[in-house]
């Protein structure tokens, strides 16, 4: 046992005097080559300004892709606008009348049909209204009658019944204040409110 | 005792204990008169009698002064203020406030001699919270009635519904028909509705501020009212307990609009209007039972509106269209046998509507278009002869009182559409309510139920 530990620290010792080294290292001072440096540098710089362009190109492309989305949708939404401002133009009625009036009103109907024909998707609630003059409760169903009379002239021209609500408020809910004939007359109408499908409405061609 | 727990013992319209003096003059009954004997037209004059100066017993008397003379029955005869025109008592009892148990001696020549054939006494009596009323027969030197009234604040409902009911009674035992007192006129104001006494006072919120409510109505009691509730442009017809304030939709008005309610006399029918895309149209639904739909016209090219039944039942006045303009129409209840109601020159008769069968069913009101505004028409059922009532500015939407002889209606003749209440014998007319924009009023019959706590 004894001589194991012996031989064990001999070899230990070898060991670490041949790890330690003999004596002083050599020490080389490799020339410097400027122009390989130089080339170096450029060659760095080059890439980095094709790596810049292309980062610019691609920002001025991805820039020029947001705005024509952008100017889609704006022009998407404008289209929206407008053709939910031209369903929802109310039409008028005479006095104590639900028959559509020929020249404007008729015009604005349609108006509404080609948008209803172009937009699948698209649901309606006409309200009718009336003006203070007639029966309070009479009134009522005149609205009714006036609603009708345009879903009505709507499904004859094939819009689904399905697509079109109807409802009435008398004359609970005036236009206009005042009772004079320009209060009335803008009293006497329908009123158009999209229900479903009106996110995003097409504008019917010709229009 | 308070006044709540006093009022639940409210024992009204009984007759106290001088039946001795009510033993000499028999009960009055219809078409008999004792006395004084009342003629349209020719009104007894009537005092109420001043006496002890209490609060409550001063606004007993200023709500009886109020429903005699609404009546239009009695010339209400008003004496100076201050006046020292008081009951007397006998001398034995003479020393403090007189009260209805004293020995009353009433001085009828001097009553008589200022024109009053009726006198009305205000008493307190020996029971706290108590005071009797005490009617007269002047020429007659009698009582003809007393009645006693349970209650300590004059501004309390059911003290001044229990004083309008003793007011009608006297006004049956002087002119042999009640008056119309105890009873409210429902009517919208800025989409709310709201109940007011016929006296116009008492003005309360029925239905919640910010609700639409539209063509109210009542039950026979005078229990509930039932009315259109306008949501985004849609009605239901709900019912609502006055008394207890709870509400419910009638199941099948949940949807579409629904409008127009009219009850049977028995509580039991539920009338109204429907609008819908097949037109306008009037539908019959058991409110007893919570059952059975039935649509009664088929209008498809007119509307149809606006019923009321009659007070037998058996029959509904109504609105249609079906000869182009708005005229009067009536049915059998179940909806067979529809014809033309009120007669019309076609083209020249006015548009007419909002009928409203009278309480005992000799006539029919409604308003109808002249020369472009509307007026208020009754017509006699029995010979269809029809009597114009108003003539200056709109007046519409009329609905009788109890007594058949009263109509309220919604008039701008002040500017302000305002409810209004006509005597259709005279033709006098005074203001009802004084909010902003009232409109559609529906007059009770004679509250038969407590009111609430």
């Amino acid at each position: 046992m004894k001589v194991k530990v012996t031989v064990f620290v001999g070899m230990a010792a070898m060991i670490v005097a041949a790890a330690c080294g003999g004596g002083q290292p050599e020490v080389v001072t490799p020339a410097i080559d400027s122009t390989a440096i130089r080339d170096s540098i450029a060659r760095e710089e080059a890439r980095r300004r094709a790596y810049e362009d292309s980062v610019r190109r691609a920002r001025e492309e991805e820039d020029r892709l947001r705005r024509e989305r952008e100017e889609a949708a704006r022009r998407e939404a404008a289209m929206t606008a407008e053709v939910r401002n031209m369903l929802a133009t109310a039409i008028n009625f005479d006095f104590d009348r639900s028959a559509i009036r020929d020249g404007r009103d008729m015009d604005v109907m349609q108006s509404k049909l080609a948008i209803l024909q172009a937009n699948g998707g698209l649901s309606i609630e006409i309200v009718g209204h009336c003006d203070e003059r007639g029966s309070d409760e009479y009134n009522m169903a005149l609205g009714m009658r006036r609603a009708n009379a345009a879903k009505q002239w709507l499904v004859d021209r094939g819009i689904a019944e399905n697509r079109i609500v109807v409802k009435s408020m008398g004359e609970e809910q005036p236009a206009a204040m005042g009772a004079n004939e320009d209060a009335w007359a803008q009293n006497r109408r329908d009123e158009f409110t999209i229900t479903a499908g009106g996110d995003q409405l097409v504008k019917p061609a010709g229009m | 005792m308070t006044v709540r727990t006093a009022l639940t013992a409210l024992f009204l319209c009984l007759p106290l204990h001088h039946l001795a003096a009510q033993d000499t003059v028999p009960p009055v009954e219809q078409g008999v008169r004792i006395g004084i004997t009342y003629t349209p037209g020719l009104r007894p004059g009537l005092m109420v009698l001043g006496g002890p100066r209490i609060e409550i017993m001063d606004s007993i008397r200023a709500i009886l002064s109020r429903d005699f003379d609404f009546s239009d029955r009695f010339e209400v005869i008003s004496l100076p203020t201050g006046d020292s025109l008081v009951l007397g008592v006998s001398s034995a009892e003479s020393q403090g406030v007189p009260r209805a148990e004293d020995q009353l001696f009433v001085n009828y020549s001097l009553h008589a001699a200022l024109g009053a054939d009726y006198a009305v006494a205000v008493l307190p009596t020996v029971e706290p919270f108590s005071t009797a009323v005490v009617l007269f027969d002047v020429r007659g030197e009698t009582e003809r009635g007393r009645f006693e009234i349970i209650g300590t604040d004059g501004s309390d409902d059911a003290l001044r519904l229990s004083v309008h009911r003793v007011a009608d009674e006297m006004v049956r035992l002087a002119s042999g028909e009640p008056g119309y007192a105890a009873s409210r006129v429902l009517f919208v104001s800025n989409g709310r509705l709201y109940r007011v006494d016929a006296d116009g006072a008492q003005r309360t919120g029925v239905s919640d501020a910010g609700a639409r409510t539209f063509s109210p109505t009542w039950d026979p009691t005078g229990a509930r009212a039932i009315y259109t509730e306008l949501y985004d442009g849609w009605g239901r017809i709900v019912v609502h307990d006055i008394v207890s304030d709870q509400k419910r939709t009638v199941p099948p008005t949940s949807e579409l609009l629904n409008y127009t309610a009219a009850i049977s006399p028995d509580g039991t029918l539920l009338a109204f209007s429907r609008s819908t895309e097949d037109g306008t149209d009037i539908y019959r639904y058991n409110l007893a039972q919570d059952c059975c739909l039935e649509r009664l016209t088929v209008g498809r090219f007119s509307d149809n509106l606006s019923p009321t039944f009659s007070p037998d039942g058996r029959q509904l006045a109504f609105i249609s269209t079906r000869a182009g303009g708005q005229q009067v129409y009536v049915m059998s209840a179940d909806g067979t046998g529809q014809e033309l109601f009120a007669p019309f020159d076609y083209g020249v008769t006015g548009n007419s509507n909002a009928p409203e069968w009278s309480p005992d069913g000799t006539q029919v009101a409604f308003h109808r278009d002249v020369m472009g505004s509307p007026q208020i028409f009754v017509m006699d059922v029995r010979s269809r002869v029809v009597r114009q009532l108003t003539s200056f500015g709109r007046n519409e939407d009329p609905t009788w009182a109890p007594d058949g002889r009263h109509l309220a209606f919604v008039s701008n003749r002040t500017r302000r559409r305002q409810v209004w209440v006509i005597d259709i014998e005279s033709g006098r007319v005074r203001q009802l309510t004084t909010v902003g924009d009232a409109r559609l009023p529906a007059w009770s019959r004679r509250i038969q139920v407590p009111v609430q706590p």
